[in-house]
């Protein structure tokens, strides 16, 4: 494995009676890469992320996450990553503080660092007069902000945002895309999945997904070259619709 | 005209959900509510189909008034809801079956107008609704929501979460409803899928921000845009908010939108700021205004 190689995948099959849903895919991320994981709803993308954050045993195949085994190292995966999806984020009945409380618990910080964090959150976030609100009345942008922002709280090497931004304000949307971002530029790796197809382009390398397989893995740029198409959505229509 | 909005409010205890909101919408149009999520746009939708009563102002949908008249309303109304509500435990043609009968129409009757959609769902006539996949539960309701031939359907974000090609392919489906006469009033939060419609309208936080044909929105643009790319997108972000003449500054696919706040802005000097910063590789090109932008312009003021 190269040096700065964080995710490694060889051959990764999963297996459900006579279907399968994810079909000898390969890949590898680089540390710090923004790695887009595209694919159309039902290609097999969930349960490939499901394998590499060690909550579902593939088949078959190969895969280090952050150096551990998929098979064997689930727990020291689920410590060194942090996750976050459209769907299940925050506490809704907690309040931010709380949320930020909880999960870094969870995540087995020290209380004078989750205090530590807590300060330092809010602050970054601007969230002061909010701090004491429950997440379930704050908007959906900030909410999606504040769990980006949970998920990064014990310094995972590896963020997983399962679809972070749907439904989100374009304001907000791009202000998140910030954040990713910024925390590639500090060295973490993010693996995100995402039907926007202008995000696609913000990364670094982009995979799409077709039927349990990866049908294309390059740069954008790459991409739209090889499949002469203007744009990320072109290419996308042009690969899952053949 | 098909869909009369006059001065519509509700609030949710102090949240104020729509505020003094006005649109007509045209017999036959295609007409797209564009916001995020809390923009008010269930809000409507639930008014407009009578199952929830405004604070103030009137509204009448095919010529009735949504409170005298809703008994008719609800006739003459198909409503696809932003959460899949059909019957989970109800195979495909179970459900088809049961909106058929409630309307008291048969789906012999109205197969016509749903033969194109539902003919791509059943194969799978006997499965469980609840087995479905995303893309085809998403057919099912709307099959469902046309079997008694509405004269307006109601669309509540009937391509969120689902990805471009099956969004695509819907939006194809409501172009042919369209000729066929039926007036679509659809919400979304993908910008491009506005560009689809008739006319627009921009909602956020209950208030309406402009209303045109998506064409005519975007030449209302105040300000000439350009494209930015460089070799380290990060720094080009950081450096151009930096920059003290920026006006606003997204990213957008491949490149940034950077507007300059003075009208005689001259890209040359930009281009010398940037390198003095350290990045390379500066390219700057005028571009053209899409929705997006217009959006966050107006949702800026």
């Amino acid at each position: 494995m190269m040096e700065d190689t964080v995710i490694q995948v060889e051959g990764l099959t999963k297996v459900f009676g006579d279907f399968t849903a994810v079909n000898n895919i390969s890949f590898h991320v680089n540390k710090g890469e923004i790695f887009g994981f595209l694919g159309a709803n039902g290609a097999g993308k969930t349960t490939a992320m499901k394998m590499l954050i060690g909550i579902s045993a593939p088949s078959s195949g190969l895969a280090h996450v952050a150096g551990f085994d998929v098979y064997t190292q689930t727990e020291s995966i689920k410590k060194t990553i942090g996750y976050m999806s459209q769907k299940f984020a925050l506490y809704d009945d907690l309040t931010v503080r709380e949320n930020i409380r909880f999960f870094g618990g969870i995540y087995g910080l020290t209380k004078t660092r989750i205090s530590q964090k807590s300060n330092q959150l809010i602050e970054e976030l601007g969230l002061e007069k909010v701090a004491k609100s429950l997440v379930g009345s704050l908007p959906l942008g900030w909410k999606q902000k504040i769990a980006f922002s949970v998920a990064m709280l014990h310094d995972p090497k590896i963020v997983f945002l399962d679809e972070p931004t749907g439904g989100v304000d374009p304001i907000t949307r791009r202000q998140f895309w910030e954040m990713i971002y910024k925390a590639a530029n500090n060295g973490t790796t993010i693996f995100v999945t995402t039907h926007y197809m202008d995000e696609a382009e913000y990364c670094d390398r982009v995979s799409i997904m077709v039927d349990g397989r990866i049908e294309a893995l390059d740069t954008p740029k790459n991409l739209k070259h090889h499949y002469r198409s203007e744009s990320m959505n072109d290419v996308f229509l042009k690969l899952a619709r053949s | 005209m098909s869909i009369v909005i006059e001065n519509i409010s509700k609030s949710y205890g102090k949240v104020s959900a729509l505020d003094t909101i006005s649109m007509d919408i045209d017999q036959g149009e295609l007409y797209g509510l564009i916001g995020p999520d809390g923009a008010g746009k269930t809000t409507l939708f639930r008014i407009l189909t009578t199952l929830l009563l405004p604070d103030k102002g009137m509204a009448t949908v095919a010529g009735y008034d949504i409170i005298k008249d809703f008994k008719a309303i609800r006739k003459q109304v198909g409503y696809m809801p932003g959460r899949f509500s059909l019957y989970q435990d109800l195979t495909v043609e179970e459900n088809l079956h049961f909106f058929a009968t409630i309307f008291g129409t048969t789906i012999t009757e109205n197969y016509d107008l749903i033969k194109d959609i539902y003919v791509q769902i059943e194969p799978f006539k006997n499965r469980r609704a609840g087995k479905l996949s995303g893309g085809m539960k998403q057919k099912l309701a709307l099959s469902c929501a046309l079997i008694h031939k509405p004269k307006v359907l109601f669309l509540d974000e009937p391509t969120t979460g689902v990805d471009p090609v099956s969004r695509k392919e819907f939006w194809e489906m409501l172009k042919r409803l369209q000729e066929k006469g039926i007036t679509i009033l659809v919400s979304t939060p993908y910008m491009d899928e506005a560009a689809l419609c008739d006319r627009i309208a921009l909602i956020q936080d209950g208030k309406i921000l402009e209303i045109d044909t998506p064409g005519s929105i975007v030449k209302h643009y105040p300000k000439p845009i350009y494209n930015i790319g460089a070799n380290n997108t990060y720094r080009l972000i950081e450096k151009l908010n930096t920059y003290e003449h920026k006006h606003s500054v997204f990213p957008f696919g491949e490149y940034i939108h950077y507007t300059d706040r003075r009208d005689d802005f001259n890209p040359k000097a930009l281009k010398n700021y940037l390198e003095t910063e350290g990045l390379e590789d500066i390219h700057i090109e005028k571009t053209k205004a899409t929705i997006e932008d217009t959006f966050m312009e107006l949702a800026k003021q």
